[in-house]
């Protein structure tokens, strides 16, 4: 109840704060508030306010699988200034099930998170998870690695268990297709997935409280995603990611599937990047115009020991750190950069669990301050100085940058030094 | 350090350690537990999850086991391991062994004991031992002790073996200790071994008490070890050999049941490894230990039963050690759509929070955050009884006290 009630007055303050200059889309129950476009790239930001919390973009969110953070609490979240993360349908679907969701009142209730969540179809998990899975107009039929049984997760499935998780930003289930395949299995992809879009629209029992986010398929052929954009686009969403990327493919294909996307996809609405986590993905992202990234990268390599840093990353369970007895970044506010040096993570790595939860800790923070100050320097203006700075940071010299970022960079007009 | 004693009663005795850490600014009361960490860490806690707990121990234990290994790193480092492991406001105690950690034998000789970390086993001298001590420097450690005779059945002359040596370290240990300048105001506590030979207890604690130390560890009386009829039986005869004004730790023996016998035979002070045990095979601590006012009220810490039994396969629980009475067992899928908190009216972080059916998923899963939530829980109940403990002893309501905590039990 309470959730609702500030709703309504976030809306209200949204809508309150319109302005001729400022472009408004509200189809509750999301309202996206453009504060700032850059004058040069793509980028911008906004204020997007979704039923439990608004939110900042760009924004990074954090991947809670199994309606856990790993070793984090919801408070430690919360107090990493973390207004939105990720539950993953095909395995809170698996266990503990739909059943158990309802009784517990959703995913919010069930994990104590206050902010929002997105939730994945599960679409691909099943495809990347299960070997035994079959794809039909259906949709995708596969055995459960539990029990052995055959499920199918239609799209009308999908949707039940995400309005039974209660998402707030719920995905459309889309017919996943390897971003390296071509032929016409991308096509019928493609257009399946618009198929399954419609079905996932009038299956969402709760449009007043859930949205339903469409996700732009067509694998790494422009002909093939512009046709996808153009019929997605004439659905009433809320939102839009950009799918089928981020698997395998070139660099050089995968930025300019990007771009195109955020060319053809409406300014008012929010666009998702899916799978795209890597920091220097993300600061080039953001210049070619999306809004929201999710990736597992960052919490997954904390828990083998590496340290995300504006320089790369610190590998801490190396011998080279035994004895490095400054924090992680020294620049870093985040609660184990201010009481743990190098040395006793790497210590700790050898006979405890919080080790991994001290790095984990670490690299949330820095993905979420990395986004907060690719936002601040969009609000002030500065942005392609801020990816000038952040790339002379990320890499020892010009020579080391990488190409694609370089070109994607020069196409919205960022040239670097 | 200085130890009031507020209350006795025959053995058994209620008070506080004063005028501790280097500008005496901290206090303990007694009977107390230590805090149980691994490498400086209490397992699965950063430092924002362990600030949750509420009756947090103002000592926490280190083990050799998990440090020695690090010694090079803490001698760099220089400033000891409370400063390393980013324990703040809180005092040290050192002792050797890992009481929740597998214990080897075969490995200890006359000049030597061995101590096991992640890389394998770490043979120390005396000499050795006070370097790490130097190194770690803590404001209480135990002296170095051969404390292999908690094994099943070893010869009375191993048994004399083990109190002799472990006299001897400690007369190298206190000599040592007064020529280091880093150990400065920290104390020594004389090992008393012995096993389950009487004689030999006696003796061991009648020529430790002999020595200038600050307190006394109790060490072989492990639960596994022996049975608390033996285990009361020496310590009472230990305890008389032992001066009233210094503490008296115990080694590994943690169950509710067996701490309320230990403190009636006098001891003092316990280790904090039991709620870890519980939490690594998944449980959760739930036994009643409050003693309220009125007895017509509801209880406030937890059901006094659990009405449907368990299932029997989740009670096979592998390597870890066995399943108490004093716990549920959040696997069990009973728990799958429980949505009350572990122990109903609870005030830890995870009660507050969370509901059984979440920690059974998380147990299931595999997922981490399963092991920190059961570790704070743990933690706070168990703090929690100690706190309960000693208003009970307070208020000379120890036999009520027993009575609520063991009938729970199956
Ligand atoms: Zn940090
Ligand atoms: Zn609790």
């Amino acid at each position: 109840m309470a959730a609702s009630t500030e709703r309504e007055t976030d809306m209200g303050s949204v809508n309150a704060g319109v302005s001729a200059r400022r472009a408004v889309s509200s189809a509750p129950p999301l309202a996206l508030r453009i504060l700032a476009e850059c004058p040069v790239s793509k980028a911008r930001a906004c204020d997007l306010t979704l039923p439990h919390c608004t939110v900042n973009t760009p924004v990074f969110m954090p991947v809670g699988t199994q309606g856990t953070m790993k070793g984090i609490t919801s408070d430690q979240l919360e107090d990493l200034g973390c207004q939105i993360c990720l539950g993953n349908t095909y395995h809170l679907g698996m266990r503990p099930g739909p059943e158990i969701m309802e009784k517990a009142k959703g995913l919010h209730n069930f994990m104590n998170w206050k902010n929002n969540l997105l939730t994945d179809s599960g679409g691909f998990q099943m495809v990347s998870l299960v070997a035994l899975s079959e794809v039909t107009e259906e949709g995708v039929r596969f055995q459960s690695p539990y029990d052995g049984k055959e499920i199918l997760l239609s799209p009308e499935q999908s949707i039940a268990i995400q309005n039974s998780l209660g998402s707030d930003i719920m995905m459309q289930l889309d017919d996943v297709v390897s971003s390296t395949i071509t032929g016409p299995r991308v096509e019928e992809a493609m257009k399946r997935s618009i198929r399954w879009l419609d079905r996932c629209i009038a299956a969402n029992k709760n449009p007043d409280r859930q949205n339903l986010f469409a996700i732009i398929q067509g694998g790494l052929n422009a002909e093939l995603r512009k046709a996808c954009l153009e019929e997605m686009t004439k659905r009433e969403v809320p939102g839009f990611a950009i799918g089928g990327l981020s698997g395998g493919e070139a660099k050089d294909d995968f930025w300019k599937m990007v771009t195109l996307s955020t060319d053809y996809l409406p300014r008012a609405k929010p666009r998702y990047l899916m799978g795209v986590g890597y920091a220097v993905e993300l600061v080039v992202c953001v210049a070619l115009g999306c809004d929201m990234f999710d990736c597992v990268f960052p919490t997954r390599t904390a828990r083998f020991g590496s340290a995300l840093v504006p320089w790369g990353s610190l590998q801490l369970k190396k011998k080279q750190f035994a004895k490095d007895f400054q924090p992680i970044d020294p620049d870093c506010h985040c609660p184990t950069c201010k009481r743990h040096s190098r040395a006793y993570i790497h210590a700790l790595f050898k006979c405890d669990t919080a080790a991994m939860h001290h790095v984990t800790i670490h690299n949330i923070a820095y993905q979420l301050s990395l986004m907060r100050a690719v936002r601040a320097s969009i609000l002030e203006a500065r942005f392609p100085e801020f990816v000038r700075t952040f790339m002379r940071r990320m890499y020892p010299s010009r020579e080391t940058y990488p190409n694609w970022a370089v070109e994607a960079l020069a196409t919205v007009n960022i040239t670097l030094d | 350090m200085r130890l009031e004693l507020y209350r006795v009663l025959q053995q058994c005795r209620r008070g506080v350690l004063l005028d501790l850490g280097l500008s005496g600014e901290h206090s303990l009361e007694l009977p107390g537990c230590l805090l149980y960490t691994r490498c400086g860490t209490v397992p699965h806690l950063t430092y924002h999850t362990l600030c949750t707990l509420k009756h947090l121990p103002a000592v926490t234990q280190i083990t050799l086991d998990s440090l020695a290994e690090h010694q090079e790193v803490l001698e760099e480092f220089q400033e000891g391991v409370r400063r390393f492991a980013g324990l703040k406001d809180t005092l040290i105690f050192c002792s050797l062994h890992d009481s929740a950690a597998p214990n080897h034998t075969g490995y200890t000789t006359n000049k030597t004991v061995s101590v096991w970390g992640s890389g394998g086993r770490i043979e120390l001298t005396v000499a050795q031992y006070m370097a790490l001590q130097k190194a770690i420097r803590p404001n209480w450690y135990q002296s170095m002790a051969d404390g292999e005779t908690r094994q099943l059945n070893p010869t009375r002359k191993r048994v004399c073996k083990a109190v002799d040596r472990t006299l001897s370290h400690l007369d190298e240990c206190l000599s040592l200790h007064l020529k280091t300048e880093e150990l400065r105001g920290a104390e020594i506590f004389g090992v008393v071994e012995g096993a389950d030979v009487l004689e030999e207890r006696v003796r061991s604690a009648r020529e430790t008490a002999k020595r200038p130390v600050g307190g006394f560890v109790l060490d072989g009386f492990h639960t596994e070890a022996m049975s608390q009829e033996l285990r009361s039986q020496l310590i009472m005869a230990v305890i008389k050999e032992l001066p009233e004004n210094k503490p008296r730790v115990l080694l590994g023996v943690g169950h509710p049941d067996e701490v309320l016998a230990c403190v009636e035979d006098g001891i003092d002070l316990f280790e904090g490894f039991f709620p870890f045990q519980v939490t690594e095979r998944g449980c959760a601590l739930s036994f009643s230990y409050t003693l309220d006012p009125n007895p017509e009220s509801t209880e406030r810490n937890g059901r006094e039963f659990e009405e449907i039994p368990e299932h029997r396969e989740s009670e096979t629980l592998g390597h870890q050690q066995k399943k108490t009475p004093f716990e549920i067992n959040l696997k069990d899928r009973r728990y799958q759509d429980d949505f009350c908190p572990l122990v109903v009216g609870c005030g830890c972080y995870c009660c507050k929070n969370h509901q059984r059916a979440y920690l059974h998923h998380l147990l299931m899963t595999n997922e981490l955050l399963a092991g920190v939530l059961l570790m704070v829980h743990n933690l706070e109940h168990y703090c929690g009884f100690f706190c309960s403990l000693r208003g009970a002893l307070e208020s000379g309501r120890l036999d009520a006290l027993k009575k609520k905590v063991l009938q729970g039990r199956v």
